[in-house]
């Protein structure tokens, strides 16, 4: 907690921001007016936050199918996160690319694939084209267990030790590819733990904590910055939400009811709070205020994407390729 | 941009002769080399890289050396994870880039789909044109001394497939320099499958950085009474096949397509416009490959064109075998496009 006031609000409003964002999203999914594949991040907040929060604009994330969370953490604008939800011409990817597709290049998010590991190797390239430009940029790859199933993720990291690029892989492991657990798909622990620091700095961290997030990705993103290699750092943490679509997918039998409440007990929002206004670095008046002015924002993009035009068919063959 | 300073030049020399466009002549990997070289030295953000470009081989001659000149930051080395090495050439792409992925041989552009089809090919379409992805992607398809069933297929069907990629095919020295400028100056992936026995040959190439235009065929030989559409190596064998059949006093018009997506389906049209017969012929399989679609689009927009059936002259839908026996008759060659021109013209509907 030795970290500046505005440093802890913004860790805090930001995880709000994504939680509060996807309740909605949850909240009028049953409207089929979102004709896409939502695959929500809620109790995986923390992760998408405290990796970003490190970052400045013009470093490269790319991201997954779940990707809201990231999206918003680095600074993607929410009115065209949500105007591509609806599919609408306003969207960040003009309707064409649907929730799973998320991209703002003003943030320095390249897009989101919804191929499991296949931004992977497109951040690590994003990294390759920093050191040949010289420039001082790093670039972040957030993907999960299930990418972590995929041989790319081996071809990318062993590239990137190889020529000790500015990469960060932020192994977020929420432990279900759909309904199947890890240990169903993973004989252990992945391999990269093993790796010399020298080579690749390696942590896992509890990804339910935004402070522990926050600071071994911060000492990733400085390594990288300083021209000291590629790190792996590994979140530990629980999709509490069924694979894709809104609300519980207890009923379906391959998880517990309890085991999911233990997991909601753990939220990271809820537990951040009540550190926060225990050591009275906010008190409850400023959270009910900050609660306020995002719910006040959401509706604006709601309204700002139910309000957009719908792409025009006449208009299906534009963007195949670039000029 | 350096790249708009390059012409397009669609001049084409006569094919496989001792040219009259100019008498600089160079060999085909040396043309290839030539304009890596010379897009190297115009645009700081080329690279080349793939698995063996600055061994003493130097991936056929194509990159030979070029690792002297540019350095290794440049011209690297990979590791062999095809699938993962695409997918940082298209992150490198996107950050600025503009990379050139070596592979000696189609079969492992298999290993590589993932990224080629499901990323490359779909980044600026699915993001609404805010991304794009200028990569090239060059292998040769090898043929001969036993090189079997994984190291000599034509996959040239399966990539002219897929929207968002573009299929460039070479047969001539000069458009293997002026298609490899076209390919990097693009600013979509572009595809380009070599074959082995092109690099038999010589031909004018001028020395200056020139673009050929991609989506845009060229006639290699004019005639009245067939036309003859020839993809990459097997030009070479349908200008055979043409002077045999000239001797005969039947004139093909020989087409070569070059690059097969985008299609020059005008200069296809218009052929057969003339002629009113036509005989597609490719290095690749005959199902749901580039002799069908060609086939397909001429039914589609030429078939009042037609006085006779389309014929196709391919490799039989087997697996390349080793042994040269076998070999020997798996490869299509002039007398096959000859027997079948001659079965055309009689009226056959080569079903027998």
């Amino acid at each position: 907690m030795d970290y500046p006031r505005d440093i802890l609000v913004a860790l805090y409003r930001g995880m709000l921001r994504i939680r509060e964002v996807q309740l909605r999203i949850e909240s009028l999914y049953h409207q089929d007016e979102m004709k896409t594949p939502v695959h929500l991040c809620i109790g995986q907040e923390a992760v998408a936050v405290g990796v970003c929060a490190n970052l400045r604009k013009d470093d490269f994330i790319s991201s997954s199918h779940r990707g809201h969370g990231h999206y918003l953490a680095k600074g993607g604008d929410l009115k065209a996160m949500i105007a591509e939800l609806y599919c609408r011409e306003t969207g960040c990817s003009k309707g064409r690319g649907g929730s799973m597709h998320l991209v703002d290049v003003s943030v320095s998010h390249m897009g989101s694939s919804s191929i499991v590991g296949g931004g992977i190797p497109i951040a690590t390239g994003l990294a390759l084209a920093v050191r040949m430009k010289k420039e001082n940029r790093v670039s972040v790859t957030f993907f999960g267990d299930g990418a972590a199933d995929e041989g790319v993720l081996y071809e990318s990291v062993n590239f990137a030790i190889l020529k000790q690029l500015p990469v960060v892989f932020i192994y977020e492991n929420n432990q279900f590819s759909v309904c199947s657990h890890i240990s169903a798909r993973q004989g252990g622990q992945v391999i990269f733990h093993s790796t010399s620091h020298e080579l690749m700095y390696t942590r896992i961290v509890d990804g339910n904590s935004v402070l522990d997030v926050y600071e071994a990705s911060g000492i990733a993103v400085e390594r990288a910055r300083a021209g000291e290699g590629p790190s792996f750092i590994e979140c530990k943490t629980y999709r509490v939400r069924g694979h894709a679509g809104s609300g519980s997918d207890a009923a379906l039998g391959y998880r517990t009811a309890e085991e999911i409440a233990a997991w909601e007990g753990k939220c990271p929002i809820a537990s951040f709070r009540h550190e926060l206004l225990n050591r009275k670095v906010v008190d409850e008046m400023d959270l009910a205020n900050m609660r306020k002015e995002i719910l006040l924002e959401i509706d604006e993009a709601f309204q700002f994407a139910r309000h957009s035009p719908l792409p025009d068919g006449k208009n299906l063959h534009l963007y195949l390729f670039a000029e | 941009m350096p790249w708009s300073k390059i012409k397009c030049d669609i001049d084409e020399p006569d094919f496989c002769r001792v040219s009259d466009g100019g008498n600089r002549r160079l060999g085909y990997a040396e043309a290839v080399r030539e304009a890596l070289e010379q897009a190297m030295a115009l645009d700081p953000a080329v690279f080349v890289m793939g698995q063996g470009v600055d061994d003493p081989s130097g991936m056929f001659g194509t990159t030979l050396n070029l690792h002297k000149k540019h350095g290794r930051e440049r011209v690297f080395d990979t590791p062999l994870s095809e699938n993962g090495l695409t997918g940082i050439a298209v992150g490198a792409a996107i950050g600025g880039m503009r990379p050139v992925y070596f592979h000696n041989r189609p079969d492992f552009l298999l290993l590589t789909m993932d990224q080629l089809v499901n990323h490359a090919s779909k980044w600026s379409y699915m993001f609404g044109g805010v991304v794009n992805v200028p990569l090239v992607v060059w292998a040769c398809t090898g043929r001969g001394w036993g090189s079997a069933a994984q190291h000599s297929q034509a996959l040239q069907g399966l990539f002219m497939h897929i929207p968002g990629l573009k299929l460039v095919m070479p047969s001539t020295c000069y458009d293997a320099k002026g298609l490899m400028f076209s390919a990097i100056a693009d600013n979509n992936p572009v595809i380009i499958l070599e074959h082995r026995f092109n690099f038999k040959h010589k031909g004018y190439v001028p020395e200056h950085a020139y673009r050929v235009p991609l989506g845009k065929g060229v006639v290699r030989r004019t005639g009245r009474d067939v036309t003859i559409v020839a993809v990459s190596y097997m030009a070479t064998e349908a200008f055979k096949a043409a002077d045999k059949l000239s001797k005969e006093g039947i004139e093909a018009e020989v087409i070569d397509p070059r690059t097969l997506r985008p299609l020059d389906e005008e200069l296809i049209l218009s052929s057969l416009a003339k002629t009113g017969r036509l005989l597609i012929t490719d290095s690749g399989w005959k199902t749901g490959g580039i002799t069908a679609e060609i086939a397909a689009m001429v039914a589609e927009k030429g078939f009042h064109f037609l006085k006779a059936p389309v014929r196709r002259v391919t490799c039989p839908d087997l697996p390349t075998p080793a042994g040269y026996t076998l070999e020997k008759v798996f490869y299509p060659d002039e007398a096959h496009i000859v027997a079948a021109i001659s079965e055309l013209l009689a009226g056959h509907d080569g079903l027998h």
